[in-house]
């Protein structure tokens, strides 16, 4: 059975717009990679609805968005810490988790509510807007990618692709998806030696608190200011930066890069987050507490190695449910007991009291 | 202490940056272009490495986040740096229109009485600087050049705005730049052109400018601005007008 249909945006929220595994290949001419702040919740998303990892999905970061489903039939995972309602016509609200699929059909809505850190929202057979140099990552600045390049808006049509699928069943984690938690893990440099050791030994032993300047571009830290050398100064010749990249202005405070970082900088970079760790700064909040280790080559790409062995795990603990109220027909019919009443006895409402029957 | 060039730093774990020298300097750009060719020449024997990004004495490499061993890549970017000769074929070269009335340039007195010149002689050297691509960066297409006349360069603003005119042309600290769109600034503002310096358009390069290319100024009213920005908006302008010919 192939599920295929199109979202219409009834309500754009706040924040909340198309990611995906970003543009590469671009950087020479000053085009951001971009894609998803977290890329392993992302990849989580699309591995509930059966997408590949990398699937374009709604990227939500404060108040999320009312979408309702136009044509077709469609399945969403819910994926971050966030709630929704599904409203279906003719039925009474009912709540819905992170960590699982929900199916809609014409006529029915989502409402996503408030959003902690960055949540996704991915859709079966991924969103298949026009890709923008090779990516449907929204990049507000530059207005590529996305819906026109910006947010979600009220009245944005989002076609979702075809997959194979039963339409009554649904998908859900054992259990979320968790990032290590302990100091961001860093490589020092690439220009360390602009800083005095007395600098370096603060930025690795104290607390930085995220301040609110803090958007999908970087966020400034707040804490013991981080002294220069006194040759060398704050100031480089602009070079080369990358998502996770420490950049220290002449004041001391850190700025640590995120998922939109420009492609270049004149700030001296006292250390770079390692690639594993990368997904927990898209989720920091302002003020949280950070704090910086500092690790090795070897030690950087064994952690890389880890996380797509634990996503691996993850992915292979997800099972499937047959939700209470929807009705297996193709069961009913040996059972010869395709009468009608039995629909009709479970009402929308009653669902989430009831216990989810694994299928796997 | 002095440092040996190429000279390499690992820019977190999936990534390395090349310095080919310290500062900004046609003869230490001309290597960071010769690596970049040498790179592409190199490419299928590197599948982990996805771009580069050639700035004004360094090229940041960036790596496929899976890559297994980046240090074994670290050493064959340093080898190939090693053997890679500085650039000799030159850059594109282009003519670029540009209006420097007061209305288009709202900076370009006050910079040109800071340098003791006036209006009509800070025109005349913008106008016969031949200006240096060094690299695109800050925003898509925005095309860091170097080569400005002594009498235009001063300190950036102290203030910097909080929106700068789309296309405006800005100077500071020895450098100019067009922003492609309207974004905050504090370079001085002493002139506009109608040319898009970023635009996705089927089977053209998104961005006008690469590292490496010439540009010169030419002065236009504010009348001929008009009718070219009109044009670029309705039917766009083709580049291959502002592209100098060869023996011009």
């Amino acid at each position: 059975m192939s599920i295929e249909g199109t979202l219409e945006v009834v309500d754009g929220g706040l924040g909340n717009q198309v990611q995906d595994a970003g543009r590469s290949g671009h950087r020479a001419i000053g085009v951001p990679v971009g894609g998803a702040a977290d890329r392993m919740l992302l990849a989580c998303a699309n591995h509930l609805v059966g997408n590949a990892p990398d699937a374009a999905a709604i990227e939500m970061a404060l108040a999320g968005p009312r979408l309702r489903a136009v044509s077709g039939t469609l399945r969403l995972a819910l994926v971050g810490r966030v709630k929704a309602s599904l409203l279906r016509p003719g039925a009474a609200p009912l709540e819905v988790g992170a960590w699982r699929t929900a199916t809609l059909f014409p006529g029915d809505e989502i409402k996503l509510g408030g959003v902690e850190g960055v949540a996704y929202l991915a859709v079966s057979g991924g969103l298949r807007l026009p890709p923008c140099l090779g990516s449907r990552s929204t990049y507000l600045r530059a207005r590529l990618g996305g819906v026109a390049g910006r947010a979600l808006a009220a009245g944005d049509r989002l076609p979702c692709g075809p997959v194979a699928g039963d339409p009554l069943l649904e998908w859900r984690a054992e259990a979320a998806f968790t990032h290590p938690a302990g100091p961001l893990r860093v490589l020092l440099g690439p220009q360390q030696d602009h800083f005095t050791a007395a600098a370096i030994g603060s930025f690795l032993g104290a607390a930085y608190r995220v301040t609110r300047d803090a958007d999908r571009m970087g966020l400034r830290l707040d804490g013991p200011p981080l002294q220069h050398d006194a040759a060398r100064g704050a100031d480089i010749v602009s070079d080369g930066i990358v998502p996770g990249a420490i950049q220290v202005p002449g004041n001391g405070q850190p700025i640590v890069l995120r998922a939109d970082a420009q492609t270049s900088g004149g700030y001296a970079k006292i250390a770079t987050v390692i690639a594993a760790d990368l997904p927990r700064l898209g989720q920091l909040l302002p003020g949280q507490e950070v704090r910086f280790a500092a690790v090795d080559l070897a030690v950087a790409r064994r952690a890389w190695r880890e996380q797509q062995q634990a996503l691996a795990e993850w992915r292979a603990r997800i099972v499937s449910f047959r939700p209470a109220g929807v009705v297996d027909e193709a069961a009913l019919y040996q059972a010869n007991l395709v009468s009608g009443v039995l629909l009709a006895s479970h009402a929308e409402g009653d669902r989430s009291l009831l216990p989810w029957e694994d299928g796997i | 202490m002095t440092t040996e060039f190429p000279e390499l730093r690992a820019l977190g774990d999936t990534a390395v940056t090349l310095r080919f020298g310290a500062g900004i300097d046609p003869a230490i750009h001309a290597r960071v272009l010769g690596f970049a060719r040498a790179l592409e020449a190199h490419r299928a024997e590197l599948p982990e490495v996805v771009e580069w990004l050639p700035t004004f004495d360094s090229v940041s490499v960036y790596f496929d986040p899976a890559v297994a061993d980046p240090q074994a890549t670290m050493d064959a970017l340093q080898d190939i740096a090693r053997r890679a000769g500085a650039e000799a074929r030159p850059g594109r070269r282009w003519r670029i229109p540009v209006c420097f009335e007061a209305d288009y340039a709202p900076d370009l007195a006050e910079l040109a009485a800071a340098g003791g010149i006036g209006v009509g002689e800070a025109v005349r050297q913008l106008t016969t600087a031949r200006l240096r691509v060094y690299m695109l960066g800050f925003l898509p297409g925005f095309p860091y050049m170097g080569g400005l006349p002594p009498g235009c360069d001063q300190p950036r603003r102290a203030t910097p705005r909080t929106a700068v005119p789309a296309r405006s042309l800005a100077a500071a600290a020895g450098m100019c730049a067009i922003y492609p769109w309207e974004s905050p600034g504090g370079w001085h503002l002493i002139g506009r052109t109608p040319v898009r310096p970023f635009a996705i358009v089927d089977g053209e390069a998104p961005a006008l400018f690469a590292a490496g290319d010439e540009v010169r100024l030419q002065a236009i009213s504010g009348a001929e601005y008009e009718v070219l920005d009109r044009e670029a908006e309705s039917t766009g302008l083709a580049r291959e007008r502002f592209l100098e010919r060869d023996g011009n």
